[in-house]
């Protein structure tokens, strides 16, 4: 397969344990001193791991008010805004690398905002639940419902996330925005690392969220 | 006159606050091209600025504010006008930083403005006082901060015309702003807004007692049009959900209808009411004046068109705040600050607090406003080296 999969270990130590994997793996993508926007950056968990362990010029973005009130009281610089609607406002290659966390498949045009992101940042960065997991499959494949799991705990009705994928989705995605996948990680339920020389259908099985660092094709 | 007036009037002459004058080799060099000498600054402080002078906090007030932010006012008696914000514990905490707020130039509490008197006349300025922008006032700012012998603001902050003059700042003087906060504010006046600030002035004008701007030479006052003036902005202060929540269609001190002119609504009292006593504490020429100054400000058309640019290499901490149900300066107007920031790439937040309460939110005790208020200041004194409060 693609040299994609070459992924490494995150070099980062954890601040404290509970810590998200996903994050750890991404601050671990991040050059250090490198400038950063993390879009749906929350109460700024991520924006202050790269502050303080990369030494990133960390900017966020933010749709919900106490997130972005928690992290302009954190001191970090945080935008109150929309990723499908704001992100096409930033000029071009204004960012090291923009990141998008557990939030592509709430986007309303997830497509548009990974091209924005490549546009406005040289890397992006991006991590998302795989709806290709094998859980996910057994529970539409056998209950015949919507999937409810551990990771994606709302129901079909109520739930935020309306453009799930899959990695394979994904890749293909990033084939259409005309990025190149230089780094790609799928962590299984456990938060580990799905083995790193196995397959795209193997990763796409047993990951159950996925990072990917992208490169705009110049 | 009232005995209000009477004392307001006293404020442009003899301000109960401190004030410095600046001698005629000093003098104010303004947009016009026009100088105002002598020149003198009303202002009040409070806190106590350090030995570093590193912890001085300028606050700008809006248009119709002045320099009693947080004390009881002389003419009014009524508390300062931004005391949710100013004070000791709150965000902008008294027992740790030093607040500075100055009366602008064009202003009617000390401040050289209409009311004053024209050295070459010996009467007031009125109408040959030169027209005043935003950066005027800002430059006699920075004639203060320089008096007080201060190199860098850690913060400039305010409201509305307050909140232009922080972006002039920043613009004018980015190595002197540590931190700014432009709250409810725009980066330039809007043609809706200046209608509405047409109508005030031409209310003024259209008062007999106006008398072309010599009004305080023969001893009258043009209140009624400075009243009607008054009651149209105030509208523009207050959204349509937070007057219909106050005042819906109710009755003033009556059951029916009285088939007249009369006040028969409260929102027809309450506006008559806020009229009135604005006449008591405000100079109508002052009003043409400040009013003029906002027609007047368009930031990015000081550099080249480009918002971006008036921010170019900025070093300032920003934190932009704008309130959903403002409508005279709309969040989409604190939203082009933001992409004008972040195009020059400073350092920015940004906040779009959730409230009916219309552009006045401002001036209220607002909680959300407060906590990012708080937070601002707070990780920008750490990131200065300020210590916390004993």
């Amino acid at each position: 397969m693609t040299d994609a999969q070459i992924a490494k270990h995150s070099s980062i130590d954890p601040p404290n344990a509970t810590t998200r994997v996903d994050l750890l793996l991404i601050a671990g993508m991040v050059e250090p001193g490198a400038r950063v926007l993390d879009i749906g950056c929350g109460d700024g968990a991520l924006l202050r791991l790269l502050a303080d362990q990369r030494g990133v010029d960390a900017r966020g973005m933010e749709l919900s008010q106490r997130g972005v009130n928690d992290c302009v009281a954190k001191g970090l610089s945080v935008i109150q805004g929309d990723a499908d609607v704001d992100l096409s406002d930033y000029p071009t290659d204004a960012f090291d690398y923009v990141i998008l966390s557990q939030t592509i498949q709430a986007t309303r045009r997830p497509k548009q905002v990974l091209e924005n992101m490549l546009r406005v940042g040289r890397r992006a960065i991006v991590s998302f639940p795989n709806f290709g997991h094998w859980r996910i499959r057994t529970q539409i494949g056998f209950r015949g419902r919507m999937p409810v799991t551990n990771n994606l705990s709302y129901s079909w009705y109520d739930t935020p996330n309306i453009h799930f994928c899959t990695i394979r989705d994904f890749v293909a995605l990033v084939e259409e925005a005309g990025a190149t996948i230089e780094r790609a990680v799928a962590l299984d339920r456990f938060g580990a690392p799905v083995r790193v020389n196995a397959p795209w259908w193997f990763w796409n099985f047993f990951g159950e969220q996925a990072v990917f660092l992208l490169r705009r094709k110049t | 006159m009232t005995p209000t007036r009477i004392a307001a009037a006293r404020q442009a002459e003899e301000p109960e606050s401190l004030s410095v004058r600046f001698p005629v080799d000093q003098p104010l060099r303004m947009d016009s091209g026009a100088l105002i000498a002598p020149l003198t600054i009303a202002y009040q402080t409070y806190g106590a600025l350090n030995a570093e002078k590193s912890n001085a906090i300028l606050v700008c007030h809006a248009l119709t504010g002045d320099q009693h932010v947080a004390n009881l006012h002389p003419v009014t008696g009524k508390p300062g006008w931004w005391e949710t914000m100013v004070g000791p514990g709150r965000p902008i905490d008294t027992d740790r930083f030093f607040v500075i707020c100055s009366n602008v130039v064009g202003g009617c509490m000390g401040t050289t403005g209409p009311m004053s008197t024209n050295p070459e006349t010996g009467k007031a300025y009125g109408l040959d006082l030169p027209i005043v922008t935003i950066r005027d006032m800002v430059r006699a700012q920075a004639m203060l901060i320089d008096h007080f012998g201060i190199d860098s603001l850690f913060c400039v902050i305010g409201g509305s015309m307050g909140g232009m003059q922080v972006l002039q700042w920043a613009a004018s003087y980015p190595e002197r702003v540590f931190a700014a906060m432009p709250v409810a504010t725009a980066p330039r006046h809007s043609s809706q807004n200046i209608a509405f600030h047409e109508v005030g002035r031409q209310a003024i004008m259209a008062d007999p007692n106006w008398r072309s701007g010599r009004y305080l030479d023969e001893g009258v006052q043009p209140s009624k049009g400075l009243a009607v003036a008054r009651m149209a902005a105030h509208i523009t202060y207050l959204s349509d959900e937070a007057l219909h929540r106050k005042f819906g269609r109710n009755l003033q001190d009556r059951d029916a209808h009285t088939f007249s002119f009369d006040a028969d609504f409260q929102i027809e009292n309450y506006l008559r009411h806020q009229g009135m006593t604005f006449v008591d504490r405000f100079d109508a020429n002052s009003y043409l004046y400040v009013t003029r100054a906002c027609d007047y400000f368009d930031l990015a058309a000081d550099y080249g068109g480009s918002l971006a640019a008036a921010f170019r290499g900025a070093k300032t901490r920003f934190c932009v705040v704008s309130f959903s149900s403002d409508w005279l300066y709309p969040t989409s107007a604190s939203r082009a600050i933001v992409h004008a920031l972040n195009a020059s790439g400073a350092s920015v937040s940004f906040v779009d607090v959730e409230t009916d309460k219309g552009h006045d939110a401002f001036l209220l005790d607002v909680p959300d406003f407060m906590a990012t208020s708080r937070g601002f200041i707070d990780a920008a004194a750490r990131a200065r080296g300020l210590p916390p409060t004993a």
